[in-house]
């Protein structure tokens, strides 16, 4: 293809090319121009002929006011159909530009307020010894990260082989039970996560904590109960990963004479390997941002315990609502710096799902950054 | 029928499987750039709990399909000669492929099918209910309509796949496919990039690469689904030389839609047709001369010059 189009731009180097979507300096000029007149008549009607209306009704009226001379002025400028398709595009880019700037002032606000109190300290040390007055930065989150480790590993022990099991019932089986299987895993994924942890709670700890310290407030206690949270998440995923894997596949693995069991195992899996390893970080990710869940089981603990089998545990998500509960400042602060380090964490998870599911199997050269710049370029 | 059988095959009788695989790694490392007749004289590389060796006749006696209660095909009697291509024709929604399917057991997998009569493999029946499906598809390989390699194996391990999933061994694995996809005409193009994946090649390739990994089992018969409706006139050419091949060693039953293609690829020749709301039939068989130039039947006269479907 390339070959064809490279030899091009040498035999009509005297043309200029014709893009009939592309921005003109006198459209950009145009939607600056109307941003300027609309935030300027309206500073004239709302601070100098009325008495004001508030910062956002004036950032709404002046948004409102942009938008109609803009499509005034296109209208004049190059008709009906263009400034529909502008105004369009305009207002689509807006909307976003909104939730973005809602997502980043959220991240800004956690990480100005966390970022006081997190310190190299946070990962190596405990609350032991804290009292009040001391600062914010003085003692540590390591006991939270040790639990949220813990507790989440945990319930993906517990929860993975069920997901994946699930899944694969759901997707590869030809059992009558498949519907009512699959409306009670999404009735699932609609439990609140309270009510997981009350679940586990009213089931383990209240009848046998008395009796062994395995069913008291733990780490595995919470495990489980996240594990309530994950299972049906992650089995919905993988559900959807194995059902794009294309049925041509499986019956080409049968056609060559492998029973249904071997082709879920060597066909089916390693086909939807990178959606399936992504479903389970999601899952990860969902759990570990759990708080509701760990109030009735892990309980929350000040100190390190790194027995998720024995005693009461903390976790980032607890640490982060204990600690802002509080009154003192400094503890506020910690509160803070606990979700800092939770949403980062979250962040990490995320970028890793994408990057492990990242779309590998297409041909490499036509997807590297490098081939596609080449093309643009010949192209031009 | 058992005397074709063997005839055309002299490559399948069973070697001493000591030394086989010492010949055919010798060999495979000498054939490497050889002409395209030297593979059929080379001795093919040995599996271990595979199908038994040669080609083998496979016999329908009236053979009746549902889908759910619709009777889709009804009282099916085609014999399909060992070494021989044979070739289903006939307009769309006749039942071809079905019969295709039931030949090596993938009707079933369709929830709601059910079937009747006899399926022969070489005078064994094998809807019997002890045979397991999985060694009557081991046995009986199939190429389908769109190319589907596995996207997540390499080109090698697509060949090699047919092994891991029917359990089968071999001990020269690399001879097996420089093998497999010297037979599929596709060993030239891919010697340098095995390791690539299967989905990076091209349509044509991508078929020829799963008649590699369906030969690679060494089946008795092999049957294709209009493997050649998806691609380009140049690939389907490939595929026909490569059909042409292939019938010293293995029985071919092809489904198509291309008349001029059934006339140069098979030896015999099947016309299928439903009426309306009837169940597809078979109307007439015999050489493919026979049903190209002086049919019996009026209706397989239109069809075959293009009169109709």
């Amino acid at each position: 293809m390339t070959a064809t189009v490279t030899p091009a731009p040498v035999a009509r180097s005297n043309r200029t090319p014709r893009r009939p979507r592309e921005l003109t300096p006198l459209d950009l000029l145009t939607l600056g121009a109307s941003a300027v007149s609309a935030v300027c008549l309206n500073w004239l009607v709302f601070a100098r002929m009325v008495d004001g209306i508030g910062w956002f009704a004036f950032m709404v009226s002046a948004y409102l006011t942009f938008v109609a001379i803009f499509a005034v002025a296109t209208t004049d400028r190059l008709g009906r159909l263009v400034a529909v398709d502008r105004v369009v595009t305009v207002v689509v880019i807006s909307a976003g530009a909104v939730v973005l700037v809602a997502l980043a002032s959220l991240i800004l606000f956690i990480v100005v307020l966390g970022i006081k109190a997190l310190r190299p300290g946070f990962f190596f040390n405990d609350q032991s010894g804290i009292t009040p007055v001391m600062s914010s930065s003085a003692g540590g989150g390591s006991h939270a990260v040790v639990g949220t480790i813990q507790q989440v590993g945990l319930a993906l022990v517990w929860s993975l082989p069920l997901s994946i099991g699930a899944a694969v019932f759901l997707n590869e089986s030809r059992s009558n039970w498949r519907r009512p299987v699959r409306i009670f895993v999404d009735a699932m994924s609609g439990l609140p996560s309270i009510v997981a942890g009350l679940f586990i709670y009213a089931i383990f700890i209240l009848p046998f904590a008395k009796s062994t310290p395995v069913f008291g407030y733990n780490g595995f206690m919470a495990s489980l109960a996240l594990a309530l949270v994950m299972v049906p998440t992650i089995t919905r995923t993988i559900e959807v990963v194995l059902r794009l894997v294309p049925d041509g596949l499986r019956e080409a693995s049968l056609a060559l004479g492998a029973s249904r069991a071997r082709t879920v195992w060597s066909v089916v899996f390693p086909t939807a390997r990178t959606g399936m390893t992504t479903a389970i970080v999601l899952g990860i990710a969902r759990a570990v941002g759990e708080t509701a869940p760990l109030i009735f089981t892990a309980f929350g603990y000040d100190l390190m315990n790194s027995n998720p089998f024995n005693g009461s545990q903390e976790s980032l998500p607890l640490f982060t609502y204990r600690n802002i509960q509080k009154p003192d400042l400094a503890a506020v602060e910690r509160g803070f710096a606990g979700a800092l380090v939770l949403m980062v964490l979250v962040i990490g998870l995320f970028i890793a799902a994408r990057w492990i599911g990242r779309d590998r199997s297409r041909r490499p050269t036509s997807r590297s950054p490098l081939a596609r710049l080449r093309t643009k370029e010949s192209s031009r | 029928m058992t005397a074709t059988a063997s005839a055309p095959s002299p490559n399948a009788s069973p070697n001493a499987s000591a030394n086989a695989s010492a010949n055919a790694s010798a060999n495979a490392s000498a054939n490497a750039s050889a002409n395209a007749s030297a593979n059929t004289v080379k001795p093919r590389v040995e599996l271990i709990g595979g199908p038994p060796p040669g080609s083998a006749t496979l016999d329908a006696r009236d053979a009746c399909a549902w889908f759910g209660d619709r009777l889709v095909l009804e009282g099916v009697d085609l014999v399909m000669p060992a070494g021989q291509v044979t070739a289903l024709i006939g307009p769309s929604g006749c039942g071809k492929s079905t019969f295709l399917r039931l030949l090596n057991r993938m009707h079933e997998l369709v929830p709601g099918a059910a079937l009747d009569g006899e399926i022969l493999l070489d005078g064994d029946d094998i809807y019997l209910p002890g045979r397991r499906a999985q060694e009557i598809r081991t046995r009986i390989g199939m190429v389908f309509q769109k190319p589907n390699p596995f996207p997540a194996m390499s080109i090698r391990d697509n060949v090699l796949s047919g092994l891991k999933l029917a359990k089968i061994r071999c001990s020269d694995k690399d001879g097996l496919v420089e093998q497999s996809l010297e037979k599929a005409g596709l060993w030239k193009e891919v010697r340098d990039r095995l390791s690539s994946p299967g989905g990076a090649l091209s349509g044509g390739q991508q078929q020829r690469l799963c008649i590699a990994r369906s030969l690679a089992v060494h089946p008795n018969v092999l049957l294709m689904d209009e493997p050649c409706s998806a691609l380009d006139p140049t690939s389907t050419r490939r595929i026909e030389d490569t059909i042409s091949e292939l019938r010293k060693e293995v029985t071919v039953v092809i489904v198509t839609h291309n008349m001029q293609q059934a006339q140069r690829v098979s030896d015999f020749c099947a016309f299928f047709l439903a009426e309306e709301n009837e169940p597809g039939r078979v109307i007439e068989q015999g050489t493919t001369t026979h049903m190209f130039s002086t049919p019996n039947d009026t209706r397989t006269l239109n069809y075959v010059e293009g009169r109709f479907g």
